[in-house]
């Protein structure tokens, strides 16, 4: 059940030659950007490839001073053995200091540029707009957040270590050119080979990574999505038909990552063996040469050498190579989130009374993003400070969204959304916020306590939090729980029944004592007789507060001093209650239809009786 | 059959309790293709791995019987030598290649089955079971949880093998060139031995707190993303960023912890294998010195140490790569192996005809895992044709009721009886196609309108379809939506109002054609010509059909035969709208209340 129509365009693969540079940029801006470990765990490095080449030496150089001597003496010196175990628990100090800072400090780098990224991605998530986040499934979000960032920095674990083998090839290169240069050019030969299968690789490899990271991010899109429709899903007893879409998924992953694996598999053996082969060439070449007397056997020998303890190190810069494409396209992935344009723009202006807010809609078409016909069209809409307007309409007839733009949670397309006579865009970050509240027709709980769900983490004492409650007619059920406001409610307030969080949701409103309340449908799930308690008690709170009520109920419609009918995303008629009843069709059917169709029951009833 | 006491649902174990042997017998055993061909995976492993010591061997001969030949270099002897050389690193590359892509298949294979085990068990567990985690966390039981495990699994296990074969053959090999200087190495080893096992457990646990941390992360990450809308109604998004800061750094702190600690066990192997070589060397001194020993002995023997000491160092680095995969798998194992307490009878369940259903409450009480009873002793009997509206106060556990007449919980004690069967006892194919829910909150899937009113029978027909559609009146509707079928209904259907997808999640179930339908608040966002609208066309088809309603608009108990009035957990008032009235009981004043409301107009 996937619908292609509705997920972002994902990046595309890259253009296969640019990978290796892009790559090689993406980790020179993660050494930049972490200087100091990056730094600490290039010298770590430094010092372990000069332990590794210096081993070997001190180990030649022990064998021709110390050990040769005495085993021609057939005796040694206790200063012998000292200096023995000396210098090569000196060469291995180096070696094994070189390697901790290595890999602490490379390990430091890499997971403090993931959490640098993770905090950027998800500070962008709380950026942008609702629309980019309706056209991005929640699942590909998460991947983003999490594998993708990983995916583009795991090289740095291995990158140090490749860093230092680099130094190594620095110092063995130079040693063979002060050997022979015939025979260093042909070793070094070794390198443009590498490079080439490497070519060879990152070309192959790149679409391949990506849609494997493509496929992991849709993997993890279908269980987010069908572990929230749980309950959906066991009540329809359909769970084979989500596991086979589970299994689709999961197995076109499976084949990708095989693919990607397959690609690997051909490459490291090639890696390894180029050095083999550079050596052999050595040996074939060295002996020749020294058959015709240009060389020493010994110097061959020696270049054989320094080409062998080479071999396991490149090795290394292969792992780095490789996880090159996978740096590249989880970098690509993360940029697409990054560089996402469109973060509502705030303005400087703030607001200044304290009175109850007015709002003011002149003009305002919105059309929601992809859609052609707008959702509203041309609404003017006026409520004044102490107001209560209340919204009525079909379903569907733009309610919510009417009064989402009315907060500036969407922005208008065309026309002005005012605040106590500002335009909402000029008003700073935060403003507008902290004068109005909306309690959506969706209820949305934090997997928080009581408390924290009311104050959402500001200061507050607990006599205001119990007096929104009792406004929203909560206090008594909270009280009962078995930790009263410390209760953890669960994931989206899973624990409590679907009247209670609406009723915590409105104790979340009135605890902010907003100037301006917008009720989205918001005592939907919650019985008639406590919708009577909870709007009486909001009319006495309700001094300092303007409310915009989204309603279907009468007695919710009858506090109103005015009634916005609306019908497909226009304003049809408005008035008091009393008026539209008189001359508005639509609305009269509307909110009659309950008593209508008692009327009609009883009647049928009456009939029946009759006959 | 009737239990007593409260009810114990699960807790989706945070990871599993499996000691480290166990969890990898278990882990094997969910994958079993892990194992397939693993033999051969193992031979050409060994292949490899002889070729990797054999080329250096062939080198040191060409050097020293070659070049440094007494009597000036053997040219053909080198060429040979280059020539075997060659042929072995073929081999070996070939064999290498082998090694990876059998591994690979095998690796992905494996893990994606138990991706899919765990996947399947998590639709498995009861409702209760999985809200005690979120849903974030549950996707990372699904996803990366498994990927930890993918890196063992492709290389780590085989070199554990072999290297072990290499440190036998090493170990051979030493014993036949010195038997003392063999002893020497062994007793340099068995620090490490000791060091690598008490570091063990603690790299265990370090990676078991990463994979939790991960958990966290994502279901911080995923609650900001799906409430979004209430972030921004609130201006929260400071506080959010700071909770999900939070999450992070508890991450990055734990995963460096963890990494530390495994550079810690590494730095042990390598001081261990450095200071062997010193040992060796100044005891094969002292030996040489006294004649026990060549020189070139003496030498050939530091090679062989370099052999024994490389998988040494192998193996302790793919220790602690297990423990991470051991991290990995406990979760997921920890998800798969906790109960299912609803669960399906299966093939010794009870399958039921279709046709007119009876439902019966015996003395049933319900209590949430930790709470008190929400349920208290309550008897029903809904006789077959019967359209019943369940009214009463929030919280009052109507929900609940409906939750335990479709069996997304079980009683904690008492029973309810379909047509005289246990629920426990049937089987559920046979109950969903019998009995289906529309709950207080609906899910819809980001896909079209008819793939969602499909979801319950993918195979019906479009002229199915569109019937339902008419017959529930919602034509006019569907025929108003710019794409009509094929509108995308977004992510949790948010390109839709809150009432069309509740006459989504409706028509859903009404084309799902059950013999009883419980509808819990399904059309409480609707507007009300349209609720009456849909109310009317249910009822002209529910006639035969028992349904089930929960409803706070009362113009549904008026329309009912039969009027349940739940009130604290308990049945408190029974009977059809008009006695009930006149009984002037809770009801009465509800109604009372509602009517007022109505006629204020
Ligand atoms: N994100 C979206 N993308 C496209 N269309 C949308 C989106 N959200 C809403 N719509 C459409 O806009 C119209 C108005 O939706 P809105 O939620 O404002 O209705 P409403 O009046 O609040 O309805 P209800 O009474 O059911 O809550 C609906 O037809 C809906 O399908
Ligand atoms: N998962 C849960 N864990 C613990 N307690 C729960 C859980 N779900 C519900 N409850 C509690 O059980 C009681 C009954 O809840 P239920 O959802 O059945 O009420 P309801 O009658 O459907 O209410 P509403 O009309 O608000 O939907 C409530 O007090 C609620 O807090
Ligand atoms: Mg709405
Ligand atoms: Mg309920």
């Amino acid at each position: 059940m996937s619908a292609p129509a509705s997920s972002a365009p994902v990046p595309r693969p890259v253009a296969d030659r640019a990978v290796l540079r892009r790559g090689l940029r993406v980790i020179w801006g993660g050494m930049r950007a972490q200087r100091r470990p990056v730094s600490v765990a290039v010298a770590g490095s430094v010092l372990w490839a000069a332990a590794t080449v210096g081993t070997a030496g001190a180990i030649g150089w022990l064998t021709a001073e110390v050990v040769e001597p005495a085993v021609g003496a057939r005796r040694i010196e206790a200063a012998g053995l000292w200096t023995i175990f000396g210098v090569l628990v000196a060469v291995l100090v180096v070696n094994v200091t070189g390697v901790i800072l290595r890999r602490v400090y490379a390990t430091i780098a890499g997971f403090n540029l993931q959490a640098d990224y993770r905090q950027r991605v998800t500070r962008q998530y709380l950026r942008l707009p609702l629309s980019w986040h309706h056209a991005h499934p929640s699942g590909q979000l998460l991947s983003n957040a999490h594998a993708d960032v990983e995916a583009t920095w795991q090289v740095f674990n291995p990158l140090p270590m490749a860093i230092g083998v680099i130094f190594m090839l620095v110092i063995a290169g130079t040693m063979m050119v002060l050997v022979d240069p015939l025979l260093a050019v042909l070793g070094l030969l070794v390198f443009p080979g590498l490079f080439a299968a490497n070519l060879v690789f990152q070309r192959v490899m790149s679409p391949r990574i990506t849609r494997a990271q493509q496929l992991r991010a849709e993997v993890a899109e279908v269980a987010h999505e069908s572990f929230e429709a749980g309950l959906v899903v066991k009540a329809m007893g359909r769970e084979d038909q989500e596991t086979e879409r589970f299994r689709a998924k999961t197995y076109e992953l499976r084949d990708a990552l095989i693919l990607v694996g397959r690609t690997r598999g051909v490459f490291e053996p090639v890696i390894e063996a180029i050095p083999t082969l550079g050596t052999l060439a050595v040996l074939g070449v060295g002996t020749w040469q020294v058959s015709r007397g240009d060389l020493e056997a010994a110097d061959v020998v020696q270049m054989a050498y320094l080409f062998s303890i080479l071999a396991f190190p490149v090795r290394a810069l292969g792992w780095v190579l490789a996880e090159i494409p996978r740096s590249v396209v989880g970098h690509d992935r993360v940029q697409h989130v990054l560089q996402a344009q469109g973060g509502m723009a705030y303005g400087s202006a703030a607001l200044t009374r304290v009175s109850p807010a007015s709002s003011r809609l002149a003009g305002v078409t919105y059309a929601h993003a992809g859609e052609e016909r707008p959702t509203i069209r041309g609404v003017s809409l006026d409520i004044p400070s102490g107001g209560t307007v209340a919204l009525v309409g079909p379903t569907g007839s733009g309610k919510s969204t009417l009064a989402n733009l009315t907060l500036r949670l969407v922005d208008a397309d065309t026309g002005s959304v005012r605040l106590d006579g500002v335009e909402a865009r000029d008003l700073a970050r935060g403003q507008l916020p902290a004068s109005a509240a909306l309690v959506a027709q969706q209820t949305f709980m934090f997997d928080d306590t009581v408390r924290g769900n009311i104050t959402l983490g500001e200061d507050s004492d607990d006599e205001a939090v119990w007096e929104s409650l009792r406004i929203a007619q909560a206090d008594e059920f909270v009280r009962s729980l078995p930790a009263g406001l410390d209760t953890v409610i669960g994931e989206r307030g899973g624990t409590l029944s679907g009247g209670q969080r609406q009723r915590i949701a409105l104790a979340r409103s009135v605890w902010r004592r907003p100037r301006l309340l917008v009720l989205d449908d918001a005592t939907s799930a919650v019985d008639p007789s406590v919708e009577q308690a909870i709007l009486t008690g909001l009319r006495e709170a309700r001094g300092g507060m303007t409310v915009l009520v989204v309603a279907y109920r009468l007695a919710t419609i009858l506090l109103a001093d005015e009634v916005v009918y609306l019908e497909h995303g226009a304003v049809v008629d408005q008035g008091t209650h009393g008026e539209l009843l008189g001359r508005c069709r639509g609305y009269a059917d509307l909110v009659q239809a309950y008593s209508r169709e008692a009327a009609e029951r009883a009647a049928v009833t009456r009939q029946e009786e009759g006959s | 059959m009737s239990t007593a006491g409260t009810s114990e649902s699960s807790r989706i174990d945070g990871q599993s309790q499996l000691g480290v042997g166990a969890t990898l017998r278990r882990g094997f055993q969910l994958s079993p293709e892990l194992k397939v061909g693993l033999w051969l995976t193992v031979g050409l492993a060994l292949v490899a791995t002889v070729g990797r010591v054999v080329i250096p061997f062939v080198v040191q001969q060409a050097t020293d019987n070659g070049i440094q030949a007494e009597g000036g270099p053997d040219v053909g002897f080198v060429l040979t030598a280059i020539g075997i050389a060659a042929g072995v690193v073929l081999v070996t590359s070939l064999a290498q290649y082998a090694v990876n892509v059998r591994l690979f298949r095998a690796a992905e294979s494996g893990l994606a089955t138990l991706r899919l085990k765990a996947f399947r068990h998590i639709h498995d567990l009861s409702v209760l079971t999985q809200s005690t985690e979120r849903r974030g966390a549950l996707v990372s039981r699904v996803t990366s949880d498994v990927d930890t495990i993918s890196m063992f699994v492709q290389f780590g296990g085989l070199m554990l093998l072999v290297s072990s074969a290499q440190i036998v053959l090493a170990t051979i090999l030493m014993v036949v060139y010195s038997p003392v200087l063999a002893a020497v190495v062994y007793l340099c080893l068995f620090p490490l031995v000791l060091l690598v096992r008490r570091l063990q457990p603690v790299l265990g646990r370090s990676y078991g707190a990463v994979r939790e941390r991960v958990g966290d992360l994502l279901g911080a990450i995923s609650e900001a993303i799906v409430g979004a809308t209430t972030i921004r109604a609130y201006g929260v998004e400071d506080r959010t960023a700071t909770r999900i800061d939070g999450a992070i750094e508890a991450h990055r702190r734990s995963a460096i912890g963890a990494q530390v600690r495994s550079v810690m066990a590494f730095a042990s192997g390598q001081t261990f294998a450095g200071v062997t070589t010193a040992v060796v060397l100044v005891v094969g001194t002292v030996l040489a010195s006294r004649g026990d020993l060549t020189l070139g002995e003496l030498l050939a023997f530091l090679f062989l140490v370099n052999l024994f000491t490389q998988p040494v160092l192998m193996a302790t680095e793919i220790f602690t790569e297990m423990q991470n995969a051991v991290a990995g798998w406990r979760r997921v194992i920890g998800v798969i192996d906790t109960p299912a307490d609803v669960a399906d009878p299966g093939a010794d369940g009870v399958v039921l005809d279709r046709g007119p259903i009876t439902i019966d409450f015996e003395g049933v009480w319900f209590a949430y895992p930790g709470g008190e009873p929400v349920l208290r002793d309550v008897d029903l009997r809904i006789e077959p044709h019967t359209r019943v509206a369940v009214v009463g106060q929030t919280g009052s556990g109507k929900t609940t009721l409906a939750k335990l007449l479709t069996r997304l919980m079980d009683p904690s004690d008492g029973a309810v009886r379909l047509d005289g069967t246990d629920l426990r006892e049937v089987s559920f194919a046979s109950l969903r196609q019998r009995v289906v829910l529309v709950p207080q909150e609906g899910f819809l899937f980001d896909d079209d309108l008819a793939g969602n009113i499909r979801f319950a029978r993918p195979e019906a027909t479009d002229e199915e379809l569109a019937l339902a559609i008419t017959e529930l009146g919602l034509d006019s509707w569907v025929d108003g939506l710019p794409h009509g079928l094929a509108t995308q209904v977004g992510q949790r259907g948010e390109s839709l109002s809150a009432g069309e997808r509740q006459l989504v999640a409706i028509a859903r179930a009404y084309l799902a054609d059950p013999d009883l339908l419980v509808l819990d608040e399904a059309t409480s966002a609707v507007d009300p010509a349209t609720e009456v609208r849909v109310q009317r066309a249910l009822e002209g088809l529910t006639t035969g059909r028992t349904s089930v309603a929960i409803a706070h608009r009362l113009s549904t108990a008026e329309a009912a035969d039969l009027v349940v009035v739940v009130d604290a957990g308990r049945i408190v008032e029974l009977g059809p709208h008009r006695e009930l009235v006149g009984q002037g009981g809770v009801y009465a004043r509800m109604h009372r209340s509602w009517a007022a409301q109505q006629s204020s107009g």
